[in-house]
């Protein structure tokens, strides 16, 4: 369990959050031209990072905004929160 | 050789107090280069090791584990087996262990402690009642025992459940599946260490994965704090940490790395004989042969490596626990603690070879692959000797995440994932 500073509405208890998974997965540009592999690659596989991970969340039981968080997967540490579009910052 | 377990063994070393019981496994060093390397000495790394040994006639193998074996998921899960799944493929390949379990206390001469209890599966609504008939139904066309029990039965079968009909979400009926049970999970790495030893394999603990070489399309051996060990044939089954040795290879695995609790409370007489699951509040209870209940809790939803869980997710299994089992109401729990699963996106397990010949994988059990440790480990023993799946794990291939022949138990395999 951790505290998420969620960009609207300030720090809250990770439980009111859900998790979105790996962020910056971008969703195909012209989905008919994609072959299986190509959408295997969008649909199923994952980098699940032991270590610095940007992901996607979404403060369900708030303001049910979704943002992106940079978080340590092995200690749960949370370096930095940003919003949907902006530049991820620099590791 | 080693000197079989038996009673008369036990009496002999009661009279040295128990000081000189030969060692179960050796400690050895890594050699330069063995036939097949297995990465993981949990449960499945183990009983890869022994059936690539005793079934495929390989001598030269290595089984590395980072920490020391047993230490991971092996040891930390709740000791369910049953082989209650929905679909064909899952059916025979959960069923197939199920039958190696129930021989395998004799075949390793060491007591796994396999205990068929029975495993009941609860129904809280109208959705649940028809999904637990269904899947009885399609257990029975493949051979697997299964009967649905109604709420009266069900209470039979297990007087402590609250059956009112008054609580939040009230129990309807159920599935029992009396081959099911539990086993000590501890035991079952161990007596795979032990008849793998025997054999010759090298089990080398505290021997960390670094690196896997790679030269262009084929596998050539592992980097690890022990030095490089070379190797044609290399296994991974590394559970929550198999998408990092992925990486080391250069490929990417549809796996998500989640953390899974349980918790154990004092101990206590004998209170419940059999283990009952409940998908829909999320509660798993069983009595251990110490008294101990053992309680099986949720996943997280977000991606961690730090064998930790949140505190909500045990508040709500054990709200659901009371509000089932009333009797519990003052018991203390004793130890709480997390293991990290990998989870597919359909639930079901990898048992495969990859794109980099002589690498292959066994991975993606989630929360449930404990019971099928024998089932896993002769399917992916075979798997590694031939280059070739066997028949029983051809449908659990990397390969179907591409052509979308998913083998989908999420919500089918009477288990929330």
């Amino acid at each position: 369990m951790f505290l998420i500073n969620c960009p609207f509405c300030g720090e809250r208890e990770q439980s009111e959050f859900k998790a979105g998974g790996e962020a910056h997965i971008e969703r195909p540009k012209q989905p008919t031209e994609l072959s299986d592999d190509e959408w295997a690659e969008f649909l199923f596989m994952r980098k699940n990072i032991k270590g610095v991970q940007f992901e996607r969340w979404n403060h369900a039981h708030g303001c049910r905004k979704w943002f992106n968080i940079v978080r340590d997967t092995s200690n749960d540490q949370i370096k930095a929160v940003y919003k949907m579009g902006e530049k991820p910052p620099v590791k | 050789m080693k000197n079989n377990y038996s009673i008369f063994s036990l009496i002999k070393n009661a009279f040295s107090y128990h000081e000189n019981w030969e060692k179960a496994w050796k400690d050895p060093e890594p050699k330069k280069e063995y036939e097949a390397i297995i990465v993981g000495g949990g449960g499945h790394g183990l009983a890869t090791a022994y059936y690539l040994a005793k079934k495929h006639n390989m001598k030269n193998i290595a089984v590395v584990e980072k920490g020391w074996i047993g230490g991971g998921n092996t040891g930390r899960n709740t000791t369910i087996i049953r082989s209650n799944y929905l679909w064909d493929a899952s059916a025979g390949l959960y069923d197939h262990a199920l039958k190696i379990w129930e021989g395998l206390s004799q075949e390793l001469n060491y007591n796994v402690m396999f205990s068929q209890r029975g495993v009941m599966n609860l129904a809280h609504n109208l959705q649940d009642v028809r999904d637990l008939k269904r899947r009885t139904h399609a257990n029975r066309l493949n051979g697997i025992d299964a009967v649905y029990l109604n709420t009266e039965e069900v209470k039979k079968f297990c007087p402590i459940i609250n059956t009112s009909q008054d609580i939040r979400y009230p129990v309807l009926g159920g599935t029992l599946q009396r081959r099911a049970g539990t086993a000590r999970h501890d035991a079952v790495a161990w007596g795979y260490a032990r008849g793998a030893d025997e054999m010759g394999v090298d089990i080398i603990q505290n021997c960390e994965v670094k690196g896997i070489k790679r030269n262009g399309d084929t596998v050539e051996g592992i980097e690890t704090n022990k030095g490089f060990i070379k190797a044609k044939k290399i296994g991974v089954v590394a559970a929550g940490h198999s998408s990092v040795i992925a990486n080391m290879a250069g490929l990417k695995l549809p796996l998500e790395s989640k953390p899974l609790q349980a918790l154990v409370s004092e101990p206590v007489k004998p209170i419940i004989d059999t283990v009952v699951m409940s998908n829909a509040v999320h509660a798993y209870v069983s009595q251990s042969d110490k008294g101990e209940l053992v309680i099986g809790a949720g996943t997280d939803d977000y991606i961690s490596y730090s064998q930790k869980g949140s505190h909500d997710i045990v508040e709500g299994t054990l709200n659901a626990i009371l509000e089932l089992y009333p009797i519990f109401s003052r018991m203390r729990m004793l130890r709480q603690w997390g293991g990290i699963v990998d989870i597919c996106p359909d639930a079901s397990p990898i048992i495969s070879k990859t794109s980099v010949k002589g690498l292959y994988f066994n991975c993606g059990w989630g929360t449930g692959g404990f019971k099928a440790t024998p089932g896993s480990g002769d399917l992916f023993a075979h798997t590694i000797a031939n280059d070739e799946p066997h028949k029983l794990n051809a449908a659990f291939n990397l390969n179907r995440f591409v052509s979308g022949d998913l083998v989908d138990e999420h919500g089918a395999a009477a288990v929330a994932h």
